[in-house]
């Protein structure tokens, strides 16, 4: 199948013939992608924020109300201070202002990073909490994405460079089966097995009780109880990016460019890569947006396995608790996270694609 | 164009010798497999032009491959030899060579140039790293600048500007493309250019030219050619020798202006009338009926009786075999006599 | 379509998913046949390993897995119906409907695709579900289905606009055909192979997606699927108490399907790509024997060849 990028024209002709003008008119136009794409992810993150602002208050109820009651209950009885009313009300909608009105207070909170106070935990600011579990998160699901990534396009290479020979017959159906398991259950799975069993990992947690954070012996503890969940969602995610890739290799080196570097003489390390693997790997970042959101979803779910204290868990744990305001920014920092994931990927597919960097 | 420099190539050397050469495309387990080409067997002369000629699934796409070992997927050589003749060297069989050792012959002996230079020019790689990559392959010492110098010189002779060697291949027009592709392919001074229908995909202006400019550089650097395309008359513009295919055999070879003048075979005959010439007065076209064969299916004695006008009796069951006929050679009921038909294939076929 | 049978992989997958869908029409008569109730609690068997009275064992409230495991299978697969059946309707009308209106429609439809394609969407269905409170498996799957459309219609956006190009089309468009018919009668038949790929995906999509939800606890209380199952095993902690026949079956049965479907679109994929279907292994163990064979003759094979 053929997927033509997000944001890039179709199909750029061949440019007319050489000429003073012409040339100047396309180095003004390299720009132009550029610029047309950053619009397009300030867009996506307008309508992110907005959504934000939107959701709650389109729901049947009045989470506003909801969360004041709930404050009640978790601060057994204490009086908030007025402030705090206000902040719950500007965030999640209050019925006597005008909407417009609370939208330009929301974005004037956001603007200075106030989400408000945790109902779960009050009365800790959600910025607090989010700052503890955010680099867990980031380091959790970047790392994974990172490996599966690199492994599952090195590995479906080597599988679609020589099809149907034993290492395709072996690891296409393998990355069949793996793509198509809950992360959540792989996760459990491995818990019980190498945690449980063997022994081998922790069952649970980010890091060791034991040792005083940022001591030497903390960083290992973070490695040994990151290995799990890390290997977890590379196990799950990769044989997508492997199937994609094996896939398109299998289409390109029977491109003519290919036979010509090979009828060229040039060694198999060279055709394998220059001409076959670097065009073959152009359409993975196209459908990079589709996997990133996979690994997100698996990623939550795999940090709520391992009670990891990232972000997810906490969102989890939000939900559960029903602590709105936490729920809310945990959410938009996930899906500003995405977009900003997606927008390097796009940079990079245009980066390694010269067909699109000049849009006529 | 119109001085011919047909006779300034030395002419006495041979350059390749294909024999009984043989092409399958293997089907799976139970069906047996399609053969695309059966028992070749030429010569090739240094500096000479070999047109072959055909319609569209008759072998002459199968050929290309198999002589320049770039076979895709089902496609395997089952039987037959091509002995490439080098300076100073005993000749190989490019059929059983290894890879290894067929990756030197590549390119500075061996070069392609393929039907659609879009399709065959890297996408992602600039022009002029297309050339280095090869001219550093082949040799050894050459430096990165020396080598973009280099490229520049080959698309100079082919009328492109240098400069365009820092375009990527979708910056340039598509004659442009075709034109570099052939530079690309006398990079490494090849004795053999393997041209794939290069002038089917630019327009009749373009495609004179570039002929032309085959035939210039041919003069220049005495390659031989091996030229394949459907279109006979444009064979007959540019070719010293033309072979013509029907299903997977050649039904007639011999020198292109006997060729045109006296074809012998009746479907050369029929190649012929149904193209106009590129450089001659207009005169009515006759087109042949019926439709190329089935190769999984062939009929029966020689494949192209059900669509001859002048089949007769041992043509449905008897396979007509390639015999000397006047300067060439022809694969006709019509032309052999009685026995001839059992004989064995002769070795020898150059003019 | 006679290829289509032709393919071990269709067959086999297409042979799974039929197994899966009597198992949702039929699992609870099936239960009954076996005298078996996923709500009906065994006090004398809590938490044990599979035996002759329980196939599967029982979890530690003393219900039959298997039985949970068939009664789950319709709670899982109706949830993939509505959510594939809404997401298809969606993308269709946003890919191929949105091309064919052309202008600021196509411009709007197109942004919104992308849109929702970079948004995470596991998280936004977490957090709509979390503001609505639970709700029904309706509510799940239409959840689900609506935020499930936009890769399935950037893939027929494209082919739509390919096809909107093709001489048919075009030679309709220009004898005046109203656009409802070129919509329904010349181009949608023409994407009834994308469409019903792209359908099986996402029923398969929402099956892990409720299974996810279902997970965190976003579910009806009363609802059984296989991701009901393994969240309640989760928080009965059978995991370390060693109960593995209570979560490894409902995953199992997830991962399944998800196996059918891969195995149907990829072979889709060999039919719809000669270039894939020549890298079958039968046919490469085929070619590498003839190959051989002619090296293998008797001439020198490894020939020196000087600089």
């Amino acid at each position: 199948m053929t997927e033509s990028s997000l944001l890039i024209a179709d199909e750029p002709g061949a440019l007319p013939a050489p000429g003073s003008a012409a040339r100047r008119g396309r180095r003004a136009s390299r720009w132009l992608p550029l610029l047309r794409r950053t619009g397009f992810y300030l867009a996506a993150a307008w309508a992110a924020i907005t959504a934000n602002f939107l959701i709650p208050r389109l729901m049947p109820g009045d989470p506003a109300e909801a969360i004041l009651r709930q404050f009640q209950k978790t601060s057994g009885g204490e009086q908030l201070p007025p402030g705090a009313i206000d902040n719950i009300r500007a965030l999640f909608g209050d019925p006597k202002t005008n909407l417009f009105q609370q939208y330009l207070d929301y974005l004037g909170n956001l603007a200075h990073l106030d989400f408000g106070v945790s109902v779960s935990r009050f009365p800790v600011p959600v910025s607090d909490l989010i700052a503890t579990g955010l680099p867990w998160t980031l380091m959790l699901a970047g790392v994974a994405t990172l490996l599966a990534f690199v492994i599952g396009v090195v590995l479906g290479i080597v599988t679609g460079w020589r099809p149907g020979r034993l290492t395709d017959s072996v690891l296409t159906p393998l990355a069949m089966f793996t793509t198509s398991v809950p992360y959540f259950w792989v996760a459990l799975l491995a818990v019980w097995v190498l945690a449980f069993h063997l022994h081998w990992f922790p069952l649970s947690g980010g890091y060791s009780p034991d040792e005083a954070p940022g001591s030497f012996g903390y960083l290992l503890s973070v490695l040994h109880y990151g290995i799990l969940p890390v290997a977890t969602i590379v196990f799950a995610s990769a044989g997508s990016w492997l199937m994609g890739m094996r896939n398109m290799t299998v289409t390109t080196i029977s491109e003519d460019y290919v036979q010509l570097g090979r009828a060229k003489g040039l060694s198999t390390w060279r055709v394998m890569t220059r001409y076959g693997a670097r065009n073959a790997i152009l359409p993975s970042f196209t459908s990079f947006a589709l996997a990133l959101g996979h690994v997100v979803g698996g990623s939550l779910l795999t940090e709520m396995v391992f009670s990891y204290p990232g972000i997810g868990f906490l969102l989890f744990d939000a939900i559960d608790k029903r602590d709105y305001p936490l729920m809310q920014a945990v959410f938009l920092l996930i899906t500003l996270a995405t977009l900003f994931a997606n927008f390097v990927a796009d940079s990079v597919y245009s980066l390694l694609d010269p067909r699109t960097r000049e849009v006529s | 164009m119109n001085d011919s420099p047909r006779n300034d190539a030395p002419r006495d050397e041979v350059l390749l010798e294909v024999r009984n050469l043989t092409v399958e495309y293997v089907q799976p387990a139970p069906e047996p497999g399609v053969v695309a080409c059966r028992d070749l067997t030429f010569d090739l002369h240094r500096g000479e032009i070999l047109g072959v000629a055909g319609e569209s699934g008759c072998g002459k796409s199968s050929l290309i491959t198999a002589l320049t070992r770039l076979q895709r997927m089902p496609a395997v050589t089952t039987d037959g030899e091509i002995w490439l003749h080098r300076d100073g060297g005993p000749p190989v069989d490019l059929v059983r060579l290894s890879e290894r050792a067929l990756r030197r012959l590549r390119w500075s002996e061996i070069a392609i140039v393929m039907q659609s230079a879009m399709d065959a020019l890297n996408p992602v790689m600039r022009l002029g790293a297309q050339f280095a990559d090869a001219l550093r392959e082949h040799h050894r010492g050459m430096n990165k600048k020396a080598a973009w110098a280099r490229a520049a010189e080959l698309v100079a002779m082919v009328g492109i500007s240098p400069d365009r060697l820092r375009a990527y291949p979708h910056e340039l027009s598509g004659g442009m493309r075709q034109r570099a592709s052939i530079a690309l392919a006398l990079a490494c001074e090849p004795a053999l250019v393997v041209m794939d229908e290069p002038t089917t995909a630019v327009d009749v202006v373009m495609q004179r030219q570039i002929l032309s400019q085959v035939l210039h550089m041919r003069a220049r650097l005495g390659f031989a050619v091996v030229f394949v395309t459907h279109d006979l008359s444009l064979l007959l513009e540019l070719a010293d020798r033309i072979a013509i295919m029907y299903a997977g055999r050649v039904v007639e070879m011999g020198a292109a202006r006997d060729l045109y003048s006296d074809p012998q075979h009746p479907y050369t005959r029929g190649l012929r009338d149904s193209f106009p010439p590129l450089f001659a007065p207009r005169q009515e076209l006759h087109g042949i009926p019926g439709s190329p064969p089935s190769l999984t299916n062939p009929p029966p004695g020689c494949a192209f009786h059900p669509r001859c006008a002048r089949r007769f009796e041992p043509c449905d069951d008897r396979t007509p075999l390639l015999m000397p006929r006047g300067g060439g050679h022809v694969a006709c009921h019509l032309h052999s006599t009685a026995g001839n038909d059992a004989g064995p294939v002769p070795k020898e076929m150059s003019l | 379509m006679k290829n289509f049978a032709h393919s071990w992989k269709v067959r086999v997958g297409l042979g799974l998913l039929a197994v899966y869908g009597l198992l949702a029409l039929f699992g609870p008569a099936l239960n009954s046949l076996l005298g078996l109730d996923p709500r009906a609690i065994d006090y004398g068997a809590t938490g044990q390993p599979p035996s002759a009275a329980h196939w599967l064992g029982t979890t530690t409230g003393g219900e039959d897995v298997l039985a949970q495991v068939l009664a789950g299978t319709r709670g899982s697969v109706v949830v993939g119906l509505i959510a594939g059946i809404l997401s298809t309707a969606i993308a269709v009308l946003v890919g191929v409907i949105g091309t064919f209106a052309g202008g600021k429609a196509d411009a709007c439809t197109t942004f919104l695709t992308n849109l929702f394609l970079v948004l995470p969407v596991f998280p936004l269905i977490l957090v709509v579900a979390g503001y609505l409170q639970g709700g029904g498996v309706l509510m799940i799957g239409l959840l689900i289905g609506f935020f499930g459309w936009p890769g399935g219609a950037r893939t027929l956006r494209a082919q739509t606009l390919s096809l909107r190009n093709r001489d048919f089309i075009v030679a309709m468009r220009m004898l005046g055909e109203r656009r409802w018919r070129l919509v329904f009668v010349e181009t949608m038949p023409h994407l009834a192979g994308w469409t019903s790929a792209m359908f099986l995906h996402a029923v398969v999509g929402a099956v892990l997606a409720e299974a996810g939800l279902a997970f965190l606890g976003i579910t009806s209380p009363d609802a059984v699927s296989w991701g009901t199952m393994i969240q309640q095993a989760n928080q009965q902690s059978a995991l370390l108490r060693g109960l593995w026949w209570w979560f490894v079956p409902p995953g199992a049965c997830i991962a399944l399907l998800g196996l059918a479907a891969g195995l149907v679109n990829f072979g889709i994929d060999e039919i719809a790509n000669p270039r894939l279907k020549a890298a079958r292994r039968s046919l490469v163990k085929q070619v590498d024997k003839r190959a051989r064979t002619i090296a293998a003759r008797p001439e020198p094979v490894e020939q020196e060849i000087p600089r």
